[in-house]
């Protein structure tokens, strides 16, 4: 039934000669030459001539994510507020912000025992495990379609924010910032599959690489191979970052995860460890965007001790 | 009208990437959201012919690959989009579609937009993942597309029928 109708359209465009299918063929060739040599253009490394243009597209659309995700943010709060009538919500979030909390700092003790034994004086570890935060709220998350974890959050160059910047929240690691607009801010996050994070075990102290898997939820695993071959850290051990000189990307000493399996392999003479991480990446909302202190923000600053700046 | 026309497919394509990033992310299963721009095209495609779909679907496309959060290689969503507009419109009809003619065009656009999207990362060496992740996605996204052809086609198919009074310029 539905083929008789189609071959009478076809017919008809034989029928119409040069002017019926020839122009969208010649259309179809010129767009597809255009998406080709946009790709091509995008995939110089450094600046990409489509920096702008994106950078652009992200400046009016920016405001527009933002205003939908508040727009929608009652109802996503829906089935907090029915929990809320047994004032059960107050407990559960008092107890949820301490037990992350103790979380992060038991996450933190044995990296934190070690690096008083290393280094000497308190400053660098005040220095260096006391950060100033931007809070955000991620408006925006790309869809797995598009192959990539990144999301948007409302703060921008407006609020301090550059590209570079570590993306933490309450439970530990989320990303880093790759590029800013005005208002908003994309964040690659540590399980997409172009992650690389500078890591460290908490207990041996053993550096290396995480890799992410570009899955989320109960799969948005990571992969740690350590720089040292011979060390094999245990399951249950926590990972924290590594950090690099002036704290970019990553500020060092924020928790990451738990090791959960650990192969070795033969052939890569490496070993392997797969890594749980404790920020759940498919319902991220409230983040902290870690900026130097004394930045100048549109919006309040978390300082170091607490206070809000 | 041709003015009326292209702020009016301006519009529904922003709409459907506000909803996609911002707002079915929470009802997102393992991060795989409906395809609202595609659906679009599709729609776009079912009453106005290739034509016009292959260029919405381009125009979608860019937006699609520079709005924020997106941080592939621009260009990609444009070209499967150029093509799912393409083949889309081919499955035109003279008459109004019917229901289950719209349903097996969203389902084989939707198969080969996400498809091509995957497999031109797999060429220009933009994404590195399993090939059964990537069915995984397909899938999903399939059955996400066509679960929400009856509430989105409709009224785009409506709209894009309104702005168009006479068919032989399509």
């Amino acid at each position: 039934m539905a083929r008789i109708p189609r071959r009478t359209g076809r017919e008809r465009r034989w029928r119409g000669g040069t002017d019926g299918p020839r122009p969208s063929r010649a259309l179809l060739v010129a767009l597809v030459l255009a998406a080709l040599s946009l790709m091509a253009l995008d995939s110089q490394g450094g600046g990409s001539p489509i920096d702008p243009a994106r950078r652009a597209v992200g400046e009016a659309f920016g405001p527009v994510e933002t205003a939908t995700a508040a727009a929608v943010r009652p109802f996503t709060a829906v089935p907090h507020f029915v929990r809320s009538r047994d004032h059960l919500q107050q407990d559960l979030l008092t107890l949820q912000a301490e037990n992350s909390q103790l979380r992060s700092d038991l996450a933190r003790q044995d990296y934190d025992k070690n690096r008083l034994e290393e280094y000497d004086g308190l400053t660098a570890a005040a220095k260096s495990l006391g950060y100033s935060l931007v809070p955000a709220r991620v408006v925006a998350m790309g869809p797995s379609q598009s192959f990539s974890r990144t999301v948007t959050i409302d703060a921008g160059a407006s609020s301090g924010i550059q590209p570079d910047l570590t993306v933490v929240n309450n439970d530990g690691l989320v990303g880093r910032v790759l590029r800013v607009t005005r208002t908003t801010a994309t964040v690659l996050l540590i399980v997409d599959a172009d992650s690389v994070v500078g890591a460290r075990v908490g207990r041996s102290m053993d550096v290396g690489l995480l890799h992410g898997r570009g899955a989320l939820g109960s799969d948005g695993r990571l992969d740690l191979e350590l720089v040292d071959d011979t060390a094999v850290p245990a399951e249950q051990d926590d990972v924290v970052t590594w950090g690099s000189q002036g704290g970019g990307p990553y500020v060092s000493g924020v928790p990451i995860g738990r090791v959960t399996h650990v192969y070795s392999s033969v052939r890569e003479s490496a070993q392997r460890a797969v890594i749980d991480p404790f920020v759940d990446f498919g319902a991220l909302d409230l983040v902290g965007v870690v900026v130097p202190a004394g930045t100048s923000s549109d919006r309040a600053v978390i300082e170091a001790d607490g206070s809000l700046g | 009208m041709n003015v009326l026309r292209a702020a009016a497919a301006a519009l529904a394509v922003c709409v459907a990437v506000a909803l996609q990033v911002s707002v079915f992310p929470h009802l997102a299963w393992d991060g795989i959201v409906p395809d609202l721009c595609l659906l679009v095209v599709v729609g776009a495609a079912l009453t106005r012919g290739p034509h016009f779909a292959a260029v919405l679907g381009f125009a979608a496309g860019v937006v699609l690959d520079l709005a924020p959060p997106a941080d592939h290689l621009a260009g990609r969503w444009a070209l499967a989009l150029v093509l799912v507009g393409y083949v889309a419109g081919r499955v035109r009809q003279d008459g109004r579609p019917n229901a289950s003619t719209v349903v097996a065009t969203v389902a084989a656009s939707s198969f080969v937009g996400t498809s091509v999207f995957a497999l031109s990362g797999i060429f220009v060496g933009d994404t590195s993942l399993g090939i059964g992740e990537v069915f995984e996605v397909i899938a999903v996204s399939l059955l996400w597309d066509v679960l929400l052809t009856p509430l989105v086609l409709p009224p785009v198919m409506a709209l894009f029928r309104r702005l168009e009074p006479d068919r032989s310029l399509a």
